[in-house]
């Protein structure tokens, strides 16, 4: 076992892992933060995508030990006091979701592009997005969901 | 995935003498986890110890610009790479590879290292219950199966082509990469750390069980080079490339003074296609010009079952390089 201490949404975390433990179950099994998922496990859809040290990963090719010492955001972090964050109630607006399984990894990999680059074009949101697939809908409703959040704070 | 131990290290000489502790490769270094992960989840790779690469503190990080060139330090991410302004400028070819290589949540954590050592994507070599040559079985099973993907020079024993979008980027810049093992450290040309697998060697490079790898040096080009690097893929985004071109090309007065061109997706190692280079020098930059290198290039491709349609492509990408880097407008 191996101690990894980190902070997750705020909150300092101290735990024994087994080196072989993925991050993305640290943080659902051990933290019980299951808004994170996964589906392929092969880190190739981006449902699992969490912010480690200010960038967008995919926690299901990451080693709880890896983000030793790391600040870590998920879709837990996100909302304060039970109001949704912009880009949250960007995807309630525009109907960026069907299912939902992919959303919170959306969300993730978005807020960081639009954090970025403040001015992103709908190309950028695009080329931004590449490594999160969604299968209900169509990826239009989820660019526009981006393009409202950019639009509001960029301008 | 197995379980394993967990290692830091704290210096180069201690981690050299770590990996080289025992032969049977069950320790191994880890750097971004992107690739070595995804093998050790499917049980292709089982180290029995993992050395955490990126928190050994002597190991190079980041882009710094020398005399003529630069140099990219192993760990190094695609990310950085991609968005270096001083390197979109001088080598626009490798931030290009960059950008089309794997996805954005990828290239935060991968890293130029491990980018330029990762394992081939054969389906046969990425089964776990396929024991292929390049694992140390008898025979590979994609020369006379499903070998779409494979390639069309320098196959056989292995027809694995190597993924990286980086290292044709890489070699056509002629870059060298610095090498430490417990003996010291060494210089090789990317040309010559890249070599075919071979029966007593079966991996795509030269680098030994204890050595790592530090930094990636490019040298200057002259002023007026223009290069690019252009990639097919089965879809708009997001693959691996089916076949890829890194070129570039130096004008003078529509004739070609200088050209290098590398082809990826076609081969166990990224390919120079010298003859065609020379070809290039001396000749008018015109659509004629062109077409006759694109043939050139390709005239020794060998096909296997399944994979005529890279020819075309990649004769069309040969094509399609050198007239946008010699476009005037
Ligand atoms: C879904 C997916 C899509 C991808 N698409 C593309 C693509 O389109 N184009 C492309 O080019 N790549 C692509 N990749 C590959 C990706 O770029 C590589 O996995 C990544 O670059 C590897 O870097 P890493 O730091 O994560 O290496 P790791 O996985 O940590 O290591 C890879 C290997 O390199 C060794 N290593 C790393 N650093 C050193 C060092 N300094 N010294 C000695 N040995 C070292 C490790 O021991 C290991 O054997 C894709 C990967 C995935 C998962
Ligand atoms: S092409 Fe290479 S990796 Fe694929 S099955 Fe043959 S030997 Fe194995
Ligand atoms: S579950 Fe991690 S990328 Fe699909
Ligand atoms: S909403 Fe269903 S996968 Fe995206």
């Amino acid at each position: 076992m191996t101690q990894v201490s980190l902070t997750v949404n705020g909150s300092p975390v101290t735990r024994e892992v087994e080196p072989r433990l993925l991050l993305v179950d640290f943080l659902r099994d051990t933290l019980g933060l299951t808004g994170t998922n996964i589906a392929c496990d092969t880190s190739q859809c981006g449902a699992c995508t969490i912010h480690m040290d200010g960038m967008a990963v995919k926690s299901c090719t990451v080693l709880a030990v890896q983000a030793d010492g790391s600040t870590l955001t998920t879709i837990e972090g996100l909302a304060t006091n039970g109001v949704l964050n912009p880009m949250q109630q960007a995807f309630w607006d525009q109907h960026g979701l069907q299912c939902g399984f992919c959303t919170p990894g959306m969300i993730m990999a978005a807020t960081k592009l639009v954090e970025n680059n403040p001015h992103i074009t709908e190309a950028e949101i695009r080329h931004g997005l590449e490594g999160n697939m969604c299968r209900c809908t169509g990826y239009q409703n989820i660019v526009n969901a981006v393009a409202q959040v950019a639009a509001g704070k960029g301008g | 995935m197995r379980p394993f131990d967990y290692v830091r290290t704290t210096t180069l000489d201690e981690t050299c003498q770590l990996l080289g502790q025992d032969g049977d490769s069950s320790v191994r270094a880890l750097a971004g986890g992107t690739d070595l992960l995804t093998l050790m989840k499917k049980e292709i790779s089982v180290p029995t110890q993992l050395i955490d690469l990126k928190r050994l503190p002597d190991l190079p990080s980041g882009i710094t610009s020398t005399a003529q060139g630069m140099t990219i330090g192993t760990l190094t991410t695609m990310t950085e790479i991609e968005t270096n302004v001083q390197l979109q400028e001088k080598y626009p070819l490798l931030a290009e590879a960059a950008a089309v290589a794997a996805t954005p949540q990828l290239r935060n954590m991968a890293t130029i290292g491990g980018n330029l050592l990762q394992r081939p994507r054969c389906w046969y070599y990425r089964n776990q219950l396929v024991n292929c040559w390049l694992k140390g079985g008898d025979e590979c099973q994609a020369q006379d199966g499903e070998n779409q993907l494979h390639a069309l020079f320098g196959g056989g024993p292995c027809y694995a082509v190597h993924p990286s979008d980086l290292a044709p980027a890489l070699l056509a810049l002629e870059a060298t990469v610095q090498l430490r093992g417990p003996g010291g450290e060494r210089m090789v040309p990317l040309a010559e750390f890249y070599a075919l697998p071979e029966e007593k060697r079966r991996q795509e490079t030269q680098l030994e069980k204890d050595e790592l790898l530090l930094n990636i040096h490019l040298p200057g080009l002259p002023a007026g080079t223009r290069s690019t690097y252009l990639k097919a893929m089965d879809r708009k985004v997001w693959a691996f490339a089916l076949v890829g071109v890194a070129a570039i090309v130096r004008l003078e007065e529509q004739k070609i003074v200088d050209a290098r061109l590398v082809l990826s997706g076609v081969a166990p190692i990224p390919w120079r296609v010298t003859a065609a280079e020379q070809a290039l020098v001396g000749a008018t930059a015109n659509e004629a010009t062109f077409a006759e290198i694109a043939e050139f290039a390709l005239a020794d491709a060998q096909s296997l079952s399944h994979n005529a349609y890279k020819i075309t492509l990649a004769k069309s990408l040969v094509r399609r390089a050198l007239t946008m880097l010699t476009d005037e407008g």
